[in-house]
């Protein structure tokens, strides 16, 4: 998969990851992939929601020990 | 979904202390991360909260949820212990204590990614006639309104909560 950008979020608590990612897709174009990194095991459900709401779609998503990584495709 | 008309949620901030002051911001920050669009309507103690001189601090007394000060330790703090001098200031430290080690953001931080992410941050007019809080005393990329304000807004809002 190529990556555009990845948001390194771990150690970070709601709603920073949101926020960041939110911020993130100002700065790509359509069809870019944003890889984030979170510890905050609320970004499973939090995450899940966010793609709902604004289109944005998770192609992947894997849990690596404490970590939680999703691949987001900027719609 | 970016075709249609941005979903809306109304808040109204009516408490000046730490914890209070978390949910309003959290959720109107989120919001615009979700494409929707936000208010806060600041009145009374919440007015606070747009303070350029920030000082959020947590309320020891009537709170049995408070987690006590140390953990493991099944013994909390007897609420009468509460009133004495300095309590409020221990409270906040542990409060402020267990928010960093959990990785919450500052309220400061929360506040500015709220205006800078668009937030309509309201501060109430009646309130700061009412505490003698002048313009200057508040942050910058704020508004000041009234209930009229507020209304206006949360009449085309889709959620609407109050804290």
């Amino acid at each position: 998969m190529n990556v555009a950008k990845v948001l390194d979020c771990k150690g970070m608590c709601c709603p920073e990851p949101i926020l960041d990612i939110k911020n993130a897709m100002g700065t790509l174009k359509s069809g870019d992939v944003v890889e984030l990194q979170a510890t905050d095991a609320g970004s499973v459900n939090d995450m899940a929601s966010w793609s709902k709401r604004t289109g944005n779609k998770i192609l992947e998503q894997k849990q690596d020990g404490s970590v939680y990584v999703f691949y987001v495709q900027k719609k | 979904m970016s075709e249609e008309k941005p979903k809306r949620i109304a808040i109204i901030a009516l408490h000046g202390t730490l914890d209070l002051a978390y949910p309003p911001l959290i959720l109107a920050g989120t919001a615009i991360a979700m494409d929707m669009e936000a208010a806060i309507f600041f009145t009374f103690y919440g007015l606070d909260i747009l303070k350029k001189d920030l000082n959020l601090r947590v309320p020891p007394l009537a709170n049995p949820a408070m987690p006590h000060p140390v953990p493991g330790i099944p013994m909390g703090v007897p609420n009468i212990i509460g009133v004495l001098p300095g309590m409020t200031a221990m409270a906040t430290m542990m409060m402020k204590g267990w928010m960093n080690k959990a990785g919450v953001m500052p309220a400061e931080k929360l506040i500015q990614a709220c205006i800078k992410g668009g937030v309509r941050m309201i501060a109430c007019q009646m309130t700061m006639d009412v505490m003698g809080v002048k313009r200057e005393d508040l942050i910058d990329g704020i508004e000041i309104g009234g209930a009229g304000t507020f209304l206006d807004y949360a009449c085309d809002a889709d959620v609407t909560l109050s804290f």
